[in-house]
Protein backbone atom coordinates (compact mmCIF):
# COMPACT_ATOMS: atom_id res chain seq x y z
CA UNK A 1 0.00 0.00 0.00
CA UNK A 2 1.42 3.28 -1.33
CA UNK A 3 1.31 6.49 0.44
CA UNK A 4 -1.09 7.69 -2.18
CA UNK A 5 -3.42 5.23 -0.96
CA UNK A 6 -3.15 6.11 2.70
CA UNK A 7 -4.10 9.23 1.89
CA UNK A 8 -7.14 8.70 0.39
CA UNK A 9 -8.55 6.96 2.90
CA UNK A 10 -7.39 9.62 4.72
CA UNK A 11 -9.20 11.81 2.54
CA UNK A 12 -12.48 10.00 2.99
CA UNK A 13 -12.60 9.85 6.47
CA UNK A 14 -11.95 13.88 6.40
CA UNK A 15 -15.09 14.10 4.06
CA UNK A 16 -17.62 12.05 6.45
CA UNK A 17 -15.88 14.19 9.44
CA UNK A 18 -16.32 17.16 8.04
CA UNK A 19 -20.07 16.50 7.39
CA UNK A 20 -20.15 14.95 10.29
CA UNK A 21 -18.71 18.42 12.22
CA UNK A 22 -20.81 20.69 10.22
CA UNK A 23 -23.87 19.08 10.94
CA UNK A 24 -23.64 16.73 14.16
CA UNK A 25 -26.23 14.38 13.30
CA UNK A 26 -24.56 11.44 13.98
CA UNK A 27 -22.64 12.60 17.14
CA UNK A 28 -25.86 13.80 19.10
CA UNK A 29 -28.14 11.09 17.82
CA UNK A 30 -26.05 8.57 18.82
CA UNK A 31 -24.88 10.45 21.87
CA UNK A 32 -28.62 10.54 22.64
CA UNK A 33 -29.65 7.15 22.26
CA UNK A 34 -26.79 5.91 23.41
CA UNK A 35 -27.62 7.28 26.85
CA UNK A 36 -31.24 6.50 26.77
CA UNK A 37 -29.99 3.12 26.29
CA UNK A 38 -27.59 3.09 29.82
CA UNK A 39 -30.99 4.80 31.13
CA UNK A 40 -33.34 2.40 30.65
CA UNK A 41 -30.42 -0.72 31.13
CA UNK A 42 -30.37 0.78 34.98
CA UNK A 43 -33.88 1.67 35.36
CA UNK A 44 -34.82 -2.26 34.10
CA UNK A 45 -31.82 -3.52 36.34
CA UNK A 46 -32.26 -0.84 39.45
CA UNK A 47 -31.07 -3.03 42.58
CA UNK A 48 -31.79 -6.10 40.93
CA UNK A 49 -28.73 -7.24 40.68
CA UNK A 50 -26.41 -9.18 42.94
CA UNK A 51 -23.31 -6.46 43.58
CA UNK A 52 -20.51 -9.58 42.84
CA UNK A 53 -22.25 -9.20 38.95
CA UNK A 54 -22.44 -5.25 39.30
CA UNK A 55 -19.24 -5.40 37.10
CA UNK A 56 -20.39 -7.92 34.58
CA UNK A 57 -23.36 -5.64 34.19
CA UNK A 58 -21.93 -2.26 33.82
CA UNK A 59 -19.16 -4.02 31.03
CA UNK A 60 -22.93 -5.48 29.61
CA UNK A 61 -24.49 -2.07 29.47
CA UNK A 62 -21.54 -0.35 27.93
CA UNK A 63 -21.29 -2.74 24.79
CA UNK A 64 -25.12 -3.41 24.71
CA UNK A 65 -25.18 0.34 24.24
CA UNK A 66 -22.00 0.96 22.34
CA UNK A 67 -23.72 -2.16 19.75
CA UNK A 68 -27.26 -0.50 19.04
CA UNK A 69 -26.33 3.37 19.24
CA UNK A 70 -23.20 2.21 16.65
CA UNK A 71 -25.27 0.27 14.37
CA UNK A 72 -27.29 4.03 14.39
CA UNK A 73 -23.72 5.29 13.19
CA UNK A 74 -23.22 2.90 10.82
CA UNK A 75 -26.55 3.60 9.02
CA UNK A 76 -25.93 7.08 8.79
CA UNK A 77 -22.24 7.45 7.74
CA UNK A 78 -23.22 5.57 4.14
CA UNK A 79 -26.69 6.91 4.11
CA UNK A 80 -25.30 10.24 2.96
CA UNK A 81 -23.74 8.63 0.38
CA UNK A 82 -27.27 6.98 -0.83
CA UNK A 83 -28.28 10.86 -1.10
CA UNK A 84 -28.26 12.21 -4.55
CA UNK A 85 -26.22 8.97 -5.66
CA UNK A 86 -23.02 10.50 -4.09
CA UNK A 87 -22.00 6.31 -3.55
CA UNK A 88 -21.53 6.82 -7.61
CA UNK A 89 -19.37 9.55 -7.48
CA UNK A 90 -17.12 8.41 -4.71
CA UNK A 91 -16.89 4.80 -6.70
CA UNK A 92 -16.27 6.91 -10.32
CA UNK A 93 -13.10 8.43 -8.06
CA UNK A 94 -9.92 7.48 -8.60
CA UNK A 95 -9.56 6.58 -4.90
CA UNK A 96 -9.42 2.35 -4.74
CA UNK A 97 -12.03 1.14 -2.99
CA UNK A 98 -10.14 -0.60 -0.25
CA UNK A 99 -9.15 2.75 0.60
CA UNK A 100 -12.84 3.84 0.83
CA UNK A 101 -13.58 1.15 3.10
CA UNK A 102 -10.87 1.85 5.13
CA UNK A 103 -11.89 5.65 5.27
CA UNK A 104 -14.68 4.75 5.97
CA UNK A 105 -14.19 2.25 8.86
CA UNK A 106 -12.01 5.39 10.28
CA UNK A 107 -14.53 7.76 10.10
CA UNK A 108 -17.20 5.92 11.62
CA UNK A 109 -14.85 4.46 14.43
CA UNK A 110 -13.51 7.87 15.87
CA UNK A 111 -17.84 8.88 15.66
CA UNK A 112 -18.14 5.77 17.78
CA UNK A 113 -15.23 6.29 19.85
CA UNK A 114 -16.31 10.07 21.34
CA UNK A 115 -19.53 8.39 21.99
CA UNK A 116 -17.94 5.67 23.59
CA UNK A 117 -16.24 7.98 25.90
CA UNK A 118 -19.13 9.96 27.43
CA UNK A 119 -21.20 6.39 27.34
CA UNK A 120 -18.15 4.87 29.81
CA UNK A 121 -18.38 8.19 31.83
CA UNK A 122 -22.37 7.29 32.23
CA UNK A 123 -22.33 3.61 33.25
CA UNK A 124 -19.21 4.93 35.66
CA UNK A 125 -22.03 6.92 37.73
CA UNK A 126 -25.21 4.93 37.09
CA UNK A 127 -23.46 1.57 37.92
CA UNK A 128 -20.91 3.03 40.30
CA UNK A 129 -18.25 1.47 38.57
CA UNK A 130 -14.24 2.38 38.67
CA UNK A 131 -13.96 2.61 35.45
CA UNK A 132 -10.83 5.32 35.77
CA UNK A 133 -8.95 2.17 37.51
CA UNK A 134 -7.00 1.05 34.56
CA UNK A 135 -7.77 3.61 31.94
CA UNK A 136 -5.31 3.11 29.46
CA UNK A 137 -6.09 -1.20 29.15
CA UNK A 138 -10.00 0.03 28.90
CA UNK A 139 -8.93 2.37 25.78
CA UNK A 140 -7.17 0.09 24.38
CA UNK A 141 -10.37 -2.42 24.66
CA UNK A 142 -12.94 0.26 23.82
CA UNK A 143 -10.53 0.62 20.17
CA UNK A 144 -10.21 -2.60 19.54
CA UNK A 145 -14.02 -3.80 19.90
CA UNK A 146 -14.89 -0.49 18.09
CA UNK A 147 -12.91 -1.50 15.10
CA UNK A 148 -13.75 -5.03 15.11
CA UNK A 149 -17.29 -4.03 15.63
CA UNK A 150 -17.48 -1.51 12.30
CA UNK A 151 -14.80 -3.41 10.12
CA UNK A 152 -17.98 -5.94 9.81
CA UNK A 153 -20.40 -2.92 9.77
CA UNK A 154 -19.42 -0.66 7.27
CA UNK A 155 -19.37 -3.91 4.91
CA UNK A 156 -22.68 -4.48 5.90
CA UNK A 157 -24.07 -1.61 5.31
CA UNK A 158 -22.65 -0.74 2.07
CA UNK A 159 -24.29 -3.69 0.84
CA UNK A 160 -27.68 -2.50 2.14
CA UNK A 161 -27.43 0.75 0.53
CA UNK A 162 -29.74 0.05 -1.95
CA UNK A 163 -32.19 -2.40 0.06
CA UNK A 164 -35.47 -0.58 1.67
CA UNK A 165 -35.57 -1.63 4.86
CA UNK A 166 -31.93 -0.97 5.57
CA UNK A 167 -32.24 -0.04 9.56
CA UNK A 168 -34.06 -3.68 10.18
CA UNK A 169 -31.66 -5.38 8.19
CA UNK A 170 -28.76 -3.60 9.04
CA UNK A 171 -29.25 -4.95 13.13
CA UNK A 172 -30.77 -8.63 11.58
CA UNK A 173 -26.95 -9.26 9.71
CA UNK A 174 -25.06 -7.39 11.43
CA UNK A 175 -25.31 -9.16 15.05
CA UNK A 176 -25.12 -12.30 14.84
CA UNK A 177 -21.58 -11.41 13.13
CA UNK A 178 -20.14 -8.82 15.75
CA UNK A 179 -21.31 -10.74 18.79
CA UNK A 180 -17.94 -12.43 19.64
CA UNK A 181 -16.90 -8.69 19.29
CA UNK A 182 -19.21 -8.45 21.90
CA UNK A 183 -18.31 -10.97 24.35
CA UNK A 184 -14.37 -10.48 24.38
CA UNK A 185 -15.05 -6.80 24.78
CA UNK A 186 -17.64 -7.07 27.91
CA UNK A 187 -15.78 -10.06 29.45
CA UNK A 188 -12.34 -8.08 29.31
CA UNK A 189 -14.06 -4.89 30.23
CA UNK A 190 -15.95 -6.80 33.48
CA UNK A 191 -12.41 -7.74 34.43
CA UNK A 192 -11.12 -4.04 34.23
CA UNK A 193 -14.40 -2.76 35.98
CA UNK A 194 -13.81 -5.73 39.12
CA UNK A 195 -11.84 -4.56 41.90
CA UNK A 196 -12.05 -7.96 43.23
CA UNK A 197 -10.10 -8.99 40.10
CA UNK A 198 -7.27 -11.12 41.19
CA UNK A 199 -5.03 -10.43 38.36
CA UNK A 200 -5.29 -8.69 34.17
CA UNK A 201 -4.49 -12.28 32.57
CA UNK A 202 -8.31 -12.90 31.49
CA UNK A 203 -8.00 -9.01 29.84
CA UNK A 204 -4.41 -9.84 28.02
CA UNK A 205 -6.47 -13.24 26.58
CA UNK A 206 -9.67 -11.60 25.29
CA UNK A 207 -7.67 -8.42 24.42
CA UNK A 208 -5.49 -11.21 22.10
CA UNK A 209 -8.93 -12.90 20.68
CA UNK A 210 -10.10 -9.00 19.70
CA UNK A 211 -7.00 -8.54 17.89
CA UNK A 212 -6.90 -11.31 15.99
CA UNK A 213 -10.94 -11.03 15.15
CA UNK A 214 -10.40 -7.50 14.28
CA UNK A 215 -7.54 -8.33 11.97
CA UNK A 216 -9.59 -11.36 10.21
CA UNK A 217 -12.68 -8.56 10.09
CA UNK A 218 -10.62 -5.98 8.18
CA UNK A 219 -9.13 -8.31 6.13
CA UNK A 220 -12.31 -10.03 4.83
CA UNK A 221 -13.94 -6.48 4.51
CA UNK A 222 -11.02 -5.16 2.71
CA UNK A 223 -11.60 -7.96 0.56
CA UNK A 224 -15.51 -8.11 -0.44
CA UNK A 225 -16.16 -4.15 -0.22
CA UNK A 226 -15.56 -3.87 -4.07
CA UNK A 227 -17.65 -7.05 -5.18
CA UNK A 228 -20.40 -5.98 -2.32
CA UNK A 229 -20.75 -2.24 -3.30
CA UNK A 230 -20.45 -2.17 -7.09
CA UNK A 231 -22.56 -5.36 -7.58
CA UNK A 232 -26.16 -4.42 -8.88
CA UNK B 1 -17.51 -34.15 -12.63
CA UNK B 2 -20.08 -31.65 -13.28
CA UNK B 3 -19.11 -31.84 -17.19
CA UNK B 4 -20.31 -35.64 -17.04
CA UNK B 5 -23.31 -34.63 -15.37
CA UNK B 6 -24.20 -31.90 -17.89
CA UNK B 7 -23.69 -34.19 -20.55
CA UNK B 8 -25.89 -36.97 -19.32
CA UNK B 9 -29.64 -37.23 -20.66
CA UNK B 10 -32.55 -36.50 -18.00
CA UNK B 11 -33.28 -39.80 -17.41
CA UNK B 12 -30.15 -41.07 -16.73
CA UNK B 13 -29.79 -38.25 -14.28
CA UNK B 14 -32.99 -39.16 -12.73
CA UNK B 15 -31.74 -43.20 -12.41
CA UNK B 16 -28.84 -42.19 -10.92
CA UNK B 17 -30.72 -40.19 -7.69
CA UNK B 18 -33.22 -42.37 -6.88
CA UNK B 19 -30.24 -44.87 -6.83
CA UNK B 20 -28.71 -42.36 -4.41
CA UNK B 21 -31.90 -41.90 -2.81
CA UNK B 22 -31.71 -45.87 -2.16
CA UNK B 23 -28.26 -46.39 -0.72
CA UNK B 24 -29.22 -43.30 1.35
CA UNK B 25 -32.24 -45.15 3.09
CA UNK B 26 -30.14 -48.18 3.04
CA UNK B 27 -27.45 -46.41 5.39
CA UNK B 28 -30.14 -45.15 7.43
CA UNK B 29 -31.45 -48.93 8.02
CA UNK B 30 -28.13 -49.74 8.70
CA UNK B 31 -26.79 -47.17 10.76
CA UNK B 32 -30.29 -47.57 13.17
CA UNK B 33 -29.69 -50.96 13.78
CA UNK B 34 -25.95 -50.37 14.87
CA UNK B 35 -27.03 -47.52 16.70
CA UNK B 36 -29.88 -50.33 18.30
CA UNK B 37 -26.79 -52.72 19.06
CA UNK B 38 -24.26 -50.61 20.18
CA UNK B 39 -23.21 -50.87 23.90
CA UNK B 40 -24.88 -47.85 26.15
CA UNK B 41 -22.49 -45.90 27.64
CA UNK B 42 -21.90 -46.65 31.84
CA UNK B 43 -22.86 -43.04 33.25
CA UNK B 44 -24.57 -41.39 30.59
CA UNK B 45 -27.02 -44.81 29.84
CA UNK B 46 -29.63 -44.17 27.12
CA UNK B 47 -29.65 -40.77 26.52
CA UNK B 48 -25.94 -40.89 24.80
CA UNK B 49 -27.26 -42.62 21.82
CA UNK B 50 -28.27 -38.69 20.87
CA UNK B 51 -24.74 -38.49 20.03
CA UNK B 52 -25.01 -40.80 16.93
CA UNK B 53 -27.23 -37.89 15.60
CA UNK B 54 -26.43 -34.93 17.13
CA UNK B 55 -22.46 -35.36 15.77
CA UNK B 56 -23.41 -35.99 12.32
CA UNK B 57 -25.87 -32.70 11.88
CA UNK B 58 -22.94 -31.04 13.76
CA UNK B 59 -20.43 -31.64 10.42
CA UNK B 60 -23.14 -30.95 7.91
CA UNK B 61 -23.79 -27.77 9.74
CA UNK B 62 -20.12 -26.79 9.24
CA UNK B 63 -20.32 -28.58 6.09
CA UNK B 64 -23.17 -26.09 4.63
CA UNK B 65 -21.39 -23.46 6.15
CA UNK B 66 -18.11 -24.22 4.03
CA UNK B 67 -20.35 -25.00 0.77
CA UNK B 68 -22.47 -21.63 1.61
CA UNK B 69 -18.70 -19.64 1.46
CA UNK B 70 -17.53 -21.47 -1.50
CA UNK B 71 -20.63 -20.67 -3.84
CA UNK B 72 -20.85 -17.04 -2.09
CA UNK B 73 -16.77 -16.91 -2.96
CA UNK B 74 -17.38 -17.65 -6.84
CA UNK B 75 -20.23 -15.43 -7.08
CA UNK B 76 -18.71 -12.28 -5.84
CA UNK B 77 -15.52 -12.71 -7.13
CA UNK B 78 -16.36 -14.97 -10.70
CA UNK B 79 -20.03 -13.62 -10.74
CA UNK B 80 -21.05 -17.26 -11.09
CA UNK B 81 -24.59 -17.85 -11.16
CA UNK B 82 -24.26 -21.14 -10.30
CA UNK B 83 -21.93 -20.33 -7.49
CA UNK B 84 -24.62 -18.19 -5.70
CA UNK B 85 -27.60 -20.77 -6.59
CA UNK B 86 -24.80 -23.09 -4.24
CA UNK B 87 -24.57 -20.89 -1.80
CA UNK B 88 -28.51 -20.99 -1.24
CA UNK B 89 -28.93 -24.31 -1.65
CA UNK B 90 -26.17 -25.06 1.08
CA UNK B 91 -27.53 -22.57 3.49
CA UNK B 92 -31.10 -23.68 3.55
CA UNK B 93 -29.52 -27.39 4.38
CA UNK B 94 -27.16 -25.81 6.90
CA UNK B 95 -30.44 -24.16 9.04
CA UNK B 96 -31.98 -27.55 8.69
CA UNK B 97 -29.39 -29.93 10.37
CA UNK B 98 -28.16 -26.52 12.58
CA UNK B 99 -31.96 -26.94 13.91
CA UNK B 100 -31.58 -30.67 14.44
CA UNK B 101 -28.00 -29.61 16.51
CA UNK B 102 -29.87 -26.93 18.63
CA UNK B 103 -32.51 -29.10 19.09
CA UNK B 104 -30.49 -32.73 20.51
CA UNK B 105 -28.25 -31.00 22.23
CA UNK B 106 -30.38 -29.27 24.56
CA UNK B 107 -31.87 -32.59 25.07
CA UNK B 108 -28.91 -34.62 26.04
CA UNK B 109 -27.84 -31.51 27.99
CA UNK B 110 -30.56 -31.45 29.99
CA UNK B 111 -29.73 -35.31 31.35
CA UNK B 112 -26.32 -34.79 31.34
CA UNK B 113 -25.87 -31.55 32.77
CA UNK B 114 -28.95 -30.85 34.13
CA UNK B 115 -30.14 -27.64 32.30
CA UNK B 116 -31.52 -27.23 29.08
CA UNK B 117 -28.77 -24.31 27.85
CA UNK B 118 -25.34 -23.55 29.09
CA UNK B 119 -23.77 -20.10 27.93
CA UNK B 120 -20.27 -21.71 27.40
CA UNK B 121 -18.21 -21.04 23.86
CA UNK B 122 -19.37 -24.39 21.60
CA UNK B 123 -23.03 -23.86 22.34
CA UNK B 124 -22.60 -19.93 21.49
CA UNK B 125 -20.58 -20.07 18.41
CA UNK B 126 -23.10 -23.18 17.12
CA UNK B 127 -26.10 -20.68 17.50
CA UNK B 128 -24.35 -17.80 15.94
CA UNK B 129 -23.04 -20.17 13.41
CA UNK B 130 -26.35 -20.84 12.75
CA UNK B 131 -27.72 -17.30 13.24
CA UNK B 132 -25.86 -15.76 10.71
CA UNK B 133 -27.10 -18.75 7.93
CA UNK B 134 -30.52 -17.81 8.98
CA UNK B 135 -29.41 -14.17 8.82
CA UNK B 136 -27.99 -14.95 5.10
CA UNK B 137 -31.47 -16.20 4.11
CA UNK B 138 -32.99 -12.97 5.45
CA UNK B 139 -31.25 -11.03 3.33
CA UNK B 140 -31.46 -13.02 0.07
CA UNK B 141 -35.26 -12.54 0.81
CA UNK B 142 -35.63 -8.81 1.79
CA UNK B 143 -32.07 -7.57 0.86
CA UNK B 144 -33.19 -5.71 -2.09
CA UNK B 145 -31.19 -4.93 -5.25
CA UNK B 146 -27.85 -6.16 -3.66
CA UNK B 147 -29.68 -8.63 -2.20
CA UNK B 148 -27.47 -11.73 -3.54
CA UNK B 149 -23.82 -9.94 -2.75
CA UNK B 150 -24.98 -9.02 0.71
CA UNK B 151 -25.64 -12.66 1.80
CA UNK B 152 -22.99 -13.95 -0.03
CA UNK B 153 -20.31 -11.79 2.04
CA UNK B 154 -22.88 -12.78 5.14
CA UNK B 155 -21.85 -16.46 3.85
CA UNK B 156 -17.99 -15.48 4.09
CA UNK B 157 -18.07 -14.00 7.55
CA UNK B 158 -20.14 -16.99 8.60
CA UNK B 159 -16.91 -18.91 7.43
CA UNK B 160 -15.06 -17.40 9.84
CA UNK B 161 -17.02 -19.33 12.92
CA UNK B 162 -16.28 -22.87 11.43
CA UNK B 163 -13.02 -22.72 13.26
CA UNK B 164 -14.34 -20.92 16.54
CA UNK B 165 -17.31 -23.56 16.70
CA UNK B 166 -14.74 -26.69 16.24
CA UNK B 167 -11.92 -25.25 18.25
CA UNK B 168 -13.69 -23.35 21.05
CA UNK B 169 -13.70 -26.58 23.57
CA UNK B 170 -9.81 -26.58 23.46
CA UNK B 171 -9.51 -22.36 23.26
CA UNK B 172 -12.42 -21.55 26.13
CA UNK B 173 -13.23 -23.14 29.14
CA UNK B 174 -15.62 -25.85 28.27
CA UNK B 175 -17.79 -28.14 29.64
CA UNK B 176 -19.39 -29.10 26.16
CA UNK B 177 -17.43 -33.00 25.32
CA UNK B 178 -14.20 -32.61 23.49
CA UNK B 179 -13.62 -33.01 19.94
CA UNK B 180 -11.26 -36.64 20.75
CA UNK B 181 -14.76 -37.87 22.32
CA UNK B 182 -14.70 -39.74 18.81
CA UNK B 183 -11.12 -41.00 19.13
CA UNK B 184 -12.10 -42.63 22.76
CA UNK B 185 -15.46 -43.64 22.17
CA UNK B 186 -15.43 -47.68 22.53
CA UNK B 187 -15.21 -50.26 19.93
CA UNK B 188 -18.73 -51.16 20.00
CA UNK B 189 -19.74 -47.61 19.15
CA UNK B 190 -17.32 -46.74 16.67
CA UNK B 191 -19.25 -48.69 13.58
CA UNK B 192 -22.47 -47.01 14.71
CA UNK B 193 -20.77 -43.54 14.65
CA UNK B 194 -19.02 -43.69 11.46
CA UNK B 195 -22.46 -44.99 9.60
CA UNK B 196 -24.35 -42.37 11.40
CA UNK B 197 -22.33 -40.02 10.03
CA UNK B 198 -21.67 -41.43 6.37
CA UNK B 199 -26.01 -41.95 6.50
CA UNK B 200 -26.58 -38.77 6.85
CA UNK B 201 -23.92 -37.35 5.06
CA UNK B 202 -25.53 -39.20 2.06
CA UNK B 203 -28.75 -37.40 2.76
CA UNK B 204 -27.29 -33.91 3.00
CA UNK B 205 -25.81 -34.79 -0.46
CA UNK B 206 -28.99 -36.04 -1.64
CA UNK B 207 -31.06 -33.27 -0.85
CA UNK B 208 -28.57 -30.79 -1.59
CA UNK B 209 -28.60 -32.36 -5.52
CA UNK B 210 -32.68 -32.23 -5.58
CA UNK B 211 -32.13 -28.60 -3.98
CA UNK B 212 -30.02 -27.54 -6.37
CA UNK B 213 -31.68 -28.54 -9.00
CA UNK B 214 -35.22 -27.65 -8.18
CA UNK B 215 -33.13 -23.98 -8.27
CA UNK B 216 -31.41 -24.75 -11.62
CA UNK B 217 -34.57 -25.48 -12.99
CA UNK B 218 -36.22 -22.48 -11.57
CA UNK B 219 -33.16 -20.34 -13.17
CA UNK B 220 -33.79 -21.65 -16.33
CA UNK B 221 -37.52 -21.47 -16.74
CA UNK B 222 -37.10 -17.69 -15.16
CA UNK B 223 -34.57 -16.93 -18.04
CA UNK B 224 -37.20 -18.65 -20.77
CA UNK B 225 -39.41 -15.89 -19.31
CA UNK B 226 -37.26 -13.04 -20.27
CA UNK B 227 -36.55 -14.47 -23.66
CA UNK B 228 -40.59 -14.72 -24.53
CA UNK B 229 -40.63 -11.41 -22.80
CA UNK B 230 -38.47 -10.24 -25.33
CA UNK B 231 -39.57 -12.21 -28.25
CA UNK B 232 -43.03 -11.03 -27.92
CA UNK B 233 -41.94 -7.10 -27.54
CA UNK B 234 -39.90 -7.50 -30.82
CA UNK B 235 -43.35 -8.96 -32.87
CA UNK B 236 -44.95 -6.07 -34.96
Amino acid sequence: MTASFWRYVLLVAAKDLRIEGRSREVLYTMGFSAALVVLVFSFALANATDPGQGPLTAAGVLWAATLFTGTVALARVLDRERENESIRALLLSPAPRPAIYLGKLLATSLLMILVEVALTLLVGVFFSTGVFDHLVWLAVILVLGTLGFAAAGVVFSAALLRARSREALLGAMLFPIVIPVLLAASRATACLFDPLAPDLAPVSFWMRFLLATDVIYVSLGLWVFEPVVTGE
Amino acid sequence: MRAIMSTMPSRTKSSLFVGACAITAALFIIASRAIVEAPQEVTMGLVQKIFYFHVPCAWLLMLSTLVCAGGSLSYLFRGSERGDRVGLCAAELGVLFGLCVLVSGPLWAKVAWGVYWQWEARLTSSLLLWLMLLAYLLARRYGGASARQLAAALALFAAIDIPLVYFSVRFFRSIHPHTTVVSTLGPGMRPAFWLALVAFTALWSVLFYARLRAENTHARLVELEVLLDQAEEKKP
